[in-house]
Parts: structure tokens; sequence; C-alpha cells
């Protein structure tokens, strides 16, 4: 089993709902978020082009931050899903450091937070919090060994790309573009 | 060392051990955390709603944590509005309900108006303080002296009031100040207004023309939702825009207009539909009156006419137009939303309107479809006593065709002026910051000087609030039954709002205020219930369903009663105009004097050193009504000033710079805005989202943050057919040193 | 024109605008530990070589404040945890792949050799010093006739640990600016360096401090070598490293990285300690002093700009 997550440039409008979505779905502390919206834009007008993603962190399959934790805080659940044991985590840091999406921050408790891509909801046959809200419904989730999960399906069909991947972390968020 | 059977044992034991804490370990490796176990808690307990940050009015749930407290909002799956998805000023509502700068408490003011001054009192206090003057004000200078301003849910219970009262004079922003034009233009055209929401069947459509809607970054949420269906299924987009929004960035065709010439856009491509003889023969044959008229008219509107005037090239006009016939009739040529721009805009939007009436998308799929909307009987209560004089009566040849009380015709009749024998001595105000709602600010607070009674209902303590005798503190959405939803769709739906908690603080709901008043002032009979809920569950039985039923369903949706969603091919179709049939050439405005069909207009440019100021929307943001709301302030917390490279350059300004904005009138920002140097401006405009600038300190998270639009509108355009007020008539430049003092404007 | 905005307002503590999680206290414990990472490997080796005698104060006096160093290299790390109440975790568990926890452990071991060698010679500060019980007696005894074992496990460790200090960074290949395999022998050359200009303090014998002195410059020499060489590196590397180079060629920390660290830390001392070996007198407090300054200086600065350097945005 390998979750992956997908999301539409060319849909997204970049309203932020997946980000207050997160921050009700999970107790994010305000101040904080877990995923956020870039746009990218090129151009000279009227010769303009704009791409909007909404980024979180990847749950990258050679990642650095389950590598580098010293203590095991850090680690792999079903599906390649990344988390962190909060009772583990020693507020070190070097994950945080180590990850070169940025996608990791300190909780005020003091353990390292981030995406969990909703496994909670995922184990009940839901979809995270994220893509669930999303109003243009461009994002995709599932396990990318399915063949007939609705992401494995959007990626047979589209291009797509994903962030830094000369980083060598093999991140499983990828953009449609 | 210890016998042979110890050292078997106490490896055993060790061994047995270790399995077991490895067992555990992995079995504990990924335990959820507290809050995710929370949540999962949550997905009993649900309350419905429909949400208030918006006029949209989604349905949706609420969701509780275990100890009661409101966790988080989801859509309702079978709602027409949202999907069961809400957007994400929805999903942050929350946050208006956890905001801790909310009013808590009645006020009653202190000292001059505009002081933010007050102290509290109770709500006996608050009610006999304004049933006291309204009784004076009503013995002296009639009820009907009295307005009621509103623009939230709970006005139709003030509304109620005013009318027992005997006052006509409700007034609703969201007329002259944004969607008025085009309703007057639709009702011209179609016989009908357009309403809330607009009947587009954007999900059908084959093509989408925005012209002067920011869909994406105006989050309206079904649009929003089918538009993202339309794109899926091929559907071609076409966004006419000085800058380059969000839906532009969709499209496949740009057009980077000048600004203010959109109306010889539309006339060209009238001109091109007529010319090439692209438009739905059968229909206009049919069911419209005046085409030869129009023919002749667009006659010399040609694109390369357009051409000079809209700078945009004669090919690209004659290729989406080809585009929007191509698709006909599945296609939209969007009336937009906020449409009160030059003054011109009942003419503009007539244009709009007749471009889809050549193209056959009126009633057609991919168009627009015929709404439906369920009826809730109200209980029933004595008529309502016939006021002696509306503001018809007194302005009889003011705006003639608009069909409602302008709010900005109640401003203007609030200040005193020698030349009228009345005017208006008491508002109330329910949720609506007429500060920053109306244009040319000056000209409100004049009117507000001049009140002998200003009651203002909010849940936020908002600009107006400060000039308020007395301010009522609403409860949210959140806390509260409000009126059943029933607005148009494609079928009849309703939608239930209950309270998913005790209201916080010493707020209350605006039906108890207004019941409250109404027993004060004598006109109890008028809410014949007692409790909301006893009328809700009243209302709800007439229609073939129950309270109890609802509060499990949240919605609930009744079929067509026949397949009439579009019209049928041989259908004789009646439309409510002078003729009969669809309007190409208005009589109703010919016969009040106005044109009958649009001519285009040069509008003023900004003089040299100065830009036109283009406001609008974010989507993370509803105005001023979301601006201190804390999910959404982590979102979006200030504005900023969009201004093109070649400017930038020109007056050495760099991204992340703060600048003072002064318009034509010598009108300066509050506070300084942030620069974003960017392509996707013309080098005649900028650009900043409407909603910041709160000048309000008990806005703690807002206040002094960006700057204010409303403050630089100092010039309004008004429309003389339906007196909108049109406000993208006003040009600012920059003021980059900030050491100066702030100069009071 | 090109523009790439987080619009959706992320502003997460310490990690916008830029990652600032690592502070003085990591910049100390990696100074404090290259420091006794050098103090350690001399004492050991030349006991291994058998010049106890002939060097005292590097093998017998310097490593006694080296359990001191330690233990202050312990709580500067506890310091920049934020999960203080469960940093017992770290020793539960062994992860090969993650250099702190490798950091960790080195560290902890070196903790006890230094101890048990400080304990050994704990007459040099403590003429009289008695050990109360029997059994510690026995103890030390039994210690000092193994004490070759231990200088070789100590050399060992010493080595490893100076060269983790620098390895712990270059790991995050997240950070181009740390992400350099030059920065491991890097930050163990300038460890040694600072060690051997700590026992040219502690030395009373001439002999001692020429031959440190000469360690010094040459350690000194090298550090400064490894350095240029970094820079070639990061500047034939890929645009993220050329970038993160440029925060010293020209960006915000060029001055004070090359006057600081480069002239004061270590040119200037390393002419210093040229003139004294020639003749000329001078005060060692002085060059130890710049040099010791100049290394806590370097991974200070080094600390704070790699958090600058970065892939995105």
């Amino acid at each position: 089993m390998r979750y992956a997550m997908a999301v539409d440039t060319k849909k997204c409008v970049g309203c932020s709902d997946c980000v207050v979505a997160c921050q009700t779905e999970n107790s994010v502390p305000l101040g904080y978020c877990r995923d956020w919206v870039v746009e990218t834009m090129d151009g000279t007008y009227p010769q303009l082009e704009v791409e909007l993603r909404s980024e979180r962190c990847n749950h990258c399959t050679n990642s650095p931050c389950v590598r580098c934790c010293p203590t095991g805080a850090s680690h792999f659940a079903e599906g390649g899903i990344v988390l962190v044991t909060p009772r583990k985590c020693i507020g070190c840091g070097a994950c945080i450091a180590s990850c070169p999406y940025d996608a990791r921050f300190f909780h005020p408790k003091g353990y390292v937070d981030k995406c969990t891509f909703c496994i909670h909801r995922v184990r009940e046959g839901m979809k995270p919090a994220c893509v669930a809200v999303c109003p243009t419904k461009c994002m995709y989730f599932g396990d990318l060994e399915d063949p007939n999960s609705e992401v494995s399906m959007v990626l047979k069909k589209r291009k797509s790309k994903t962030l830094i991947p000369e980083a060598g972390t093999r991140p499983q968020l990828y953009f449609l573009i | 060392m210890a016998t042979r059977r110890q050292f078997i044992r106490i490896s055993a034991m060790g061994t047995g051990a270790v399995l077991a804490g490895a067992a555990g370990f992995r079995l504990l490796a990924s335990e959820l955390t507290d809050g995710q176990k929370a949540t999962l808690a949550a997905l009993t307990g649900r309350t419905p709603t429909y949400c208030e940050v918006c006029f949209w009015k989604c349905a949706g749930w609420v969701w509780k944590d275990e100890k009661g407290a409101i966790k988080k909002i989801t859509g309702n799956a079978e709602d027409m509005n949202c999907n069961g998805r809400l957007c994400p000023r929805g999903t942050g509502g929350v946050g208006m309900y956890y905001d801790e700068d909310r009013l808590k408490t009645p006020l009653i003011r202190t000292e001059e108006r505009g002081k933010q001054s007050f102290r509290e009192a109770t709500w006996d206090e608050a009610f006999d303080y304004i049933a006291d003057k309204i009784r004076k004000l009503s013995a002296e200078w009639g009820p009907e002296c009295m307005a009621l301003f509103t623009h939230g849910s709970g006005g139709k219970y003030f509304t109620t009031l005013l009318k027992a009262l005997g006052s006509p004079h409700v007034a609703a922003p969201s007329y002259a100040q944004c969607r008025g034009p085009r309703e007057v233009a639709f009702q011209a055209t179609f016989g009908q207004t357009l309403d809330s929401p607009e009947p587009l069947d954007i999900r059908d459509t084959r093509c989408l023309v925005l012209i002067g809607s920011h869909l994406g970054e105006n989050m309206h949420n079904g649009q929003v939702q089918e538009m993202s269906d339309a794109i899926d299924k091929g559907a071609t987009i076409i966004t006419v825009d000085p800058r380059f929004s969000t839906a532009a960035g969709k499209s496949k065709y740009w057009l980077p207009i000048k600004p203010a010439t959109d109306l010889a856009l539309l006339l060209a491509w009238i001109n091109v539909i007529i010319s090439e003889e692209l438009y739905d023969k059968p229909y206009v044959e049919k069911y419209t009156y005046g085409f030869e008229y129009l023919k002749e008219h667009v006659k010399t509107m040609t694109p390369e006419w357009a051409y000079g005037i809209t700078t945009i090239d004669p090919t690209v006009i004659r290729e989406t137009a080809r585009e929007m016939a191509n698709a006909a009739p599945a296609v939209i040529i969007h009336p937009g939303r906020h449409v009160t721009w030059y003054g011109d805009d009942t003419q503009r939007i007539r244009a709009v309107a007749i471009l889809n009436a050549l193209l056959g998308s009126w009633g057609r799929r991919g168009g627009f479809y015929r709404s439906e909307s369920a009826v809730i009987p109200e209980p029933q209560h004595p008529a309502y006593p016939v006021p002696k004089r509306t503001w018809r009566t007194e302005f009889p040849d003011l705006y003639k065709l608009a069909d409602v009380v302008l709010a900005n015709g109640v401003c203007d009749a609030t200040v005193p002026d020698p030349s009228r024998n009345c005017k208006f001595h008491g508002w109330i105000v329910n949720g609506s910051n007429l500060i920053e709602t109306l244009p040319n600010r000056a000209n409100t607070l004049r009117a507000i000087d001049s009140l002998e009674l200003l009651v203002v209902i909010d849940t936020m303590p908002m600009e107006i609030t400060g000039y308020a005798d007395v301010v009522l503190p609403e409860c949210t959405y959140l806390e509260r039954y409000d009126e059943i939803r029933a607005v148009p769709h494609r079928k009849q739906q309703i939608a239930l709002r209950m309270p998913a908690v005790e209201p916080a603080y010493n707020t209350k709901p605006a039906f108890w205020m207004a019941r409250e008043l109404a027993k004060r002032l004598g006109v109890i009979d008028y809410f014949p219930f007692e409790k909301i809920e006893d009328q809700l569950d009243w209302q709800l039985k007439q229609v073939g369903t129950s309270l109890e039923e609802m509060k499990k369903a949240g919605v609930k949706t009744f079929d067509r009663p026949a397949d009439d969603l579009y019209f049928s091919p041989d259908e004789e179709v009646e439309f409510y105009t002078g003729t009969g049939k669809i309007e190409l050439y208005s009589t109703l405005l010919a016969d009040s004097e106005f044109d009958p069909m649009p001519k285009y207009t040069k509008h003023e440019e900004p003089p040299e050193g100065y830009y036109r100021l283009n406001y609008g929307r974010a989507p993370m943001h509803t105005f001023g009504r979301t601006s201190n709301n804390p999910n959404l302030t982590d979102l979006m917390d200030e504005n900023t000033v969009w201004v093109n490279p070649r400017v930038a350059k020109e007056w050495g300004l760099s991204t992340g710079q703060y600048v003072h904005l002064v318009n034509q009138d010598g009108n300066r920002s509050e506070f300084p805005i942030k620069v974003r140097v960017t392509e996707r401006i013309r080098w005649d405009s900028v650009f900043m989202v409407h909603g910041f600038g709160h000048d309000q300190k008990k806005l703690r998270r807002c206040y002094g943050k960006g700057a204010s639009d409303s403050n630089l509108i100092t010039k309004v355009l008004i429309d003389p057919i339906m007196g909108g007020t049109g406000m993208r008539g006003n040009f600012v430049t920059f003021i980059t040193d900030l050491s100066k003092e702030e100069v009071a404007s | 024109m090109n523009e790439e905005l987080l619009i959706s307002g992320r502003d997460n503590l310490l990690i916008d605008p830029h990652l600032h999680i690592w502070h003085w206290p990591i910049a100390l414990d990696l100074f404090l530990g290259g420091l006794s990472a050098g103090i350690l490997f001399f004492a050991a080796l030349f006991f291994i070589l058998g010049k106890e005698n002939k060097y005292p104060s590097a093998v017998r006096k310097a490593p006694l404040v080296v359990p001191v160093l330690l233990i202050l290299c312990f709580t500067a790390l506890f310091i920049d945890l934020r999960h203080k109440a469960f940093f017992w975790q770290l020793f539960t568990t062994i992860k090969l792949q993650s250099p702190m926890s490798w950091g960790a452990w080195t560290l902890s071991f070196t903790f006890i050799v230094s101890i048990i060698w400080a304990a050994l010679h704990i007459r040099e500060a403590f003429p009289s010093f008695d050990w109360k019980y029997g059994w510690i007696k026995d103890l030390d005894k039994w210690l000092s006739k193994r004490k070759l074992t231990l200088a070789w496990i100590m050399l060992f460790l010493a080595v490893i640990l100076g060269v983790y200090t620098g390895i712990l960074l270059s790991a995050f290949n997240a950070r181009p600016l740390w992400n350099t395999s030059v920065l491991g022998p890097l930050f163990l050359t300038s460890g040694m360096a600072a060690g051997a200009a700590t026992i040219m303090l502690f030395s009373r014998n001439d002999e001692e401090t020429g031959l440190f002195k000469k360690l010094t410059v040459i350690l000194l020499g090298v550090e400064l070598f490894l350095i240029i060489h970094m820079f070639m590196g990061f500047l034939a590397g890929t645009q993220v490293q050329i970038e993160a180079s440029g925060l010293f060629l020209g960006g915000e920390y060029t001055t004070t990285f090359w006057i600081f660290v480069v002239f004061l830390g270590i040119i200037f001392p390393g002419i210093l300690s040229i003139l004294s070996l020639r003749g000329y007198k001078m005060p060692l407090a002085i060059p130890v002093a710049l040099i010791l300054l100049g290394g806590f200086m370097f991974r200070f600065i080094f600390v704070y700009a790699g958090q600058l350097s970065r892939w995105l945005y």
C-alpha cells in the first residue's frame, strides 16, 4: 500500500479552504499550518501564466526526516504515511532541518508536528480533510498500488510533477500540470 | 552462576518480555494523538446549520468535540448550494464563534458618535431606550421616518417589526451598492430579476464568459464548484478583465481590456453575432422583440471601432464571439455580481442580457435555467398598516426603475436638506458595516450625525457600532435558530439553521430582540409565536416536514412538479415584459425616457500620475465581515496594492514596501498598504482587496492592517436608472514617504 | 517577471520566513565537542607514543577540563530540546541512520572515557586527593594498568567526535550550505587546532609549548586550506550550493565570517604563533583566545547561515 495525493493545479483557485479545514479537523493551533498554498507567476503582461498549488508534507518514500530522527519518533505508518509520535519526540529539530520542503514545525507543546494525511480519517475509509473540503474537487487521494484508486487513475491520465525531485526524497505529493 | 533450570526460566521470561514489549511497541508505534481521537469521537452528534459568513447560505453540519465545544463545520452533502463542500470562509466560521473581540453585552453610548465610548447596559435598559425613542419619533414624524438597513439573516424579524410599525423603508446595501443594476437590466430584458443565487447552468455550459466576475477570487461556492466541473468537461472560459485574475489563468482567452470600456466590447460582440448571423435564429424569431432595431443600432459598432476604445484586437473580438456562438445555447455571459462601476451599469448589463438572448442561452441547458424556490408560509398576523408616505411618494422622479428601497437613497434622505420637507430620523442597522459599505463616507457620517436614533445589531464591534446610540450584540449563526432557508435553485430546497451551542456571553438572537421590542411597542401580534422553534415547526409542517425531521436531515429537497428546468422545444413562454417577449429593445426603459438600447459612453480616465482604483475579493474573506476572524486572518491579514512593474520602476516601489494612497479628491488612506509589484495588473490601474484598513481598535486582529478602499471612493457615479452607486471612477496616486504625520481625512 | 508567493499566510514559528530553529546552544555544543575532541586526541596520541612525561600538560593536565566542557555540552544540548521532559528517549534506542543518534551515543561514551581519564590523573590538580572508598581505589589501580587500551579507545572516540560535529550538519541535504563532505574533516581540524591551542595554554615547559605552537600553526593552515576548498566546492556545485555560498561571498554573513572566523580566528593567531616561535615575546593567551573565539564564531555563523540556505522559495 502506498498512499499518495495529487493536486490539479489547473483547477485550484488558491482559496486555501484546505488550510482552514486542516486547521479545524486537526486542531492545529492558530498561527501554524500543516498545509499551505503557493502561487507562481510567469511572464510579462499580457502573456502571463499562473500556477496555484496546495502543498504539505510529501510523505516521501526516501524520507530524510524518518532517517535522521534519533529516537524513532518520526516513523512510517501504513501506506508510507510519515507520522510523529509525540511522546517519543525530544524536540531536537533534526527532522525539521532535514526536510527540503520545510513541511514540519514545532507544535507549541514542544513536539514536532506536520501533515498526517489525516490518517485517523483514512483508517475509517474517509479522505483527508483537505481533499474532502476542496470546492473545486481538485485534490485526489488514494493508494498508488491500487490501479483503480482515483489517484492512480488521474496520474495515468494527466501530466504531473513533484517538487524538487532532485533532492532525492521521492515525494508522494503530485501536481497535475 | 545459577542452575540450568533457573537459567532456562530466566531466559524464557526474558524472551517473553522482549517479545511482548516488541509487540506492544509496534502497536503503540502509530497510535492516534488525542486530537485525532477527539475528531473521530465527534463523528456523531452533529447539528445542522446554514452558513452566515456570506449570502450564499450553504447548508452544513456543526461538529463538537467530547467537551461539547464547537470543533469544525462541514458541508451538507445533500445541499445543492455546496454539495457537501464549504468554502474557506464557511469552514472558518468557527472563528466567528471563538473570536474574543465579539460584542458581548448591550451597550449604550456615553460620548459623541464615533468615539466608540459606551457603557454596558442590561437588555431591558437597551430595549426601553430604543422603544422610548421610536415612540417619540413616530409621534413627531410618523413611523415612516424609521429605516432599516439589513444584510443578515436576522433582518427578517426587524423587517417584520418595522412594517408592523408602519414603515416600508427596508434597505439592503446589496442592491444599489452591488447587484441592483443587473436586476433592473434583466427585468427589463427577460421580465424577471436574477436573485441570488443566479440561475446559471455553469456545470453544463460549454462556454463561460466572465466580464466583470472574478470567480475563484470571489468565492461563490456553488459557482466555483460548477466552474471546476465545466473545466473538467472541457468548457471554454473567456475572461475580460484588466487584471490577470485567477479565472483568467484558467481561460482559453483572456482579454486584457482597458478599464471602463466593457460596454464597447459587448456591443462589438453583438455586432459580430448579428452581422455574421451567428445568433440563434429560431429562438430570436420566437421569443424576442426589437431585433431589427438592435441590428440597426449596432451597425457601426464593429470590432475595429471597439479596438480603438478597448485595445482588444479585432480578430480576438471576432474569434471569441464565434467561440460563444459555437457553444450556444450552452453559453453563459455571466451577469456579474457587484456591478456598480461607472454609473451606466444598468445599460452595460442590458448588453450582457441582450447578448445572452441572441445566443439563446436563456432557458436552455448550459445557459440560464428556470429556478424554483420553496415558499415558506408566514405565520398569521394582522395586516401591516399602510404607510402614509414612502420614499417613492417623496421622490417620484428619482431612480424610477428601482423597485426597492435604496440604501444610499435612505442615507441621502437623512442628511438635512432645506429643499426637502422630510427626512429619516432613525436607523436600525443589522449586520451591515455602513461606514465601509456606502461610498462617500463623509456623506454617511453627515447623515448619521443628524439622526436622532441609531441602533446597531451586530456580532462584532465593526466601525458602524461606534456611531450607534445603542449596540445590541447578536449571537453568531452557530448559536441560534433563524428563518428557514428557501433560496432559488434547480429544485426547491429548504435548510434548517439550529444552534449548536448556547449563545456565548450575553448575546441573543435577532428573533428574540425583535420580539422584545415588539412587546414594548405594542405590535406583539405580529410575532404570534413566543419561541422561534415553535414558529419553525409550524412553518415546516405546512410544507410537509417538521422540525424533528429537519434537525436530522439538515435539508429537504422537493422534486420539480414538472420537467421544466429548461424551455422545451416548442414551449410558448410568456415573459413579464411590456411586450410579453424578451426585449432586445426595452420598452420599459424607453417609457421612462432612458436609452432603450445601450450606448457606449466614454468614462473619465485617470489623470497623469494617477491610476484607476480597482478593488475586488479574496477567496478567504467576505468583505469586512471576516477581517477579524482568527482562522481567516491566519490566511490573509492584510491586503496589498498590486502595481505594474513599469509603474513601480517609475515610482521606485518594491514588493513589501508600504505606501499611502491618495485619491483625486485628496482623500488619503488612513493606514499604509503593502505593495505587490506584479505583471498581473495593467499599468493604468492598481488593485486591492476590499475589506481591510479597519480603524476600530476593538477589532484587535485587523486594526490598522492594510488599507480601506472605501475610504478612497469619494467620487460616486450614480446610475440614473436605478440609483446604483458606481465606485470605479476613483483614481489614486502613491505617497512613498511615510514619515509625514498622518492627516485625518 | 517571475513571482513565487505563499498566498495562504503561512508563518510557522521558527520556520518562516526562513528556518531558525537552532541557535547558540547548538553552536556551543559543536564547539565544545570539537574542543574536547582535540584535547583528548592529543592526550591519547602522546600517551600512546610514550611521550607522557615529555608533554605532561597534554596528557595529564589538559584532559582534566574535558569533563566540565562535556557537561556544558550536554547542558547546551538539553537547553536546545523543545520537548525536554522526554529527553531520555534519546537513550532508549540507537538509530544507525541518524547522525544525531550517533552523536548522542558518541558524546556519552566520550564523556565516560574522559571522566575515567580525568579521574586517573586527578592528582595533577589536587595532589592530596584520595579516593574515599576502597572499591574506587581498586578500580583506579585496575584501570591504571590498562591505560594504553584506554588511550586507544580515547583516540578513536576523539576522532569520531571531532568529525561528528561536522557530519551532523553535512547530513542535512535540505540545507545546501551544510551539505558538503568537507565539513566533517573541517570541523575536526578546527577542533584539533582549538585543542592544541588550549594545551599550549596549560603547558609549563618550553619544549611542549614549542611543539604545540607548531602543531597549532599546521592545523590552522590545514583548516584554512579546507575552508578555501569548501568554497571552491560550493562554487563548482549545483545552483542551490552556489546560492548558499553566496551568503559568505557578498551576502549577509560575508564580513562576520571573513573577519571574525578567518582573519581573527585563523590567520592572525597563526601569524602570532609563528612570531612567537621566532622568538618574539607575547602572552600566549592572546592567540589562544582568538583561536577559541574564532572556533566558536565559526560554528555559530555556520549554524545560522545554514538555516538561511534552502531549496524552495
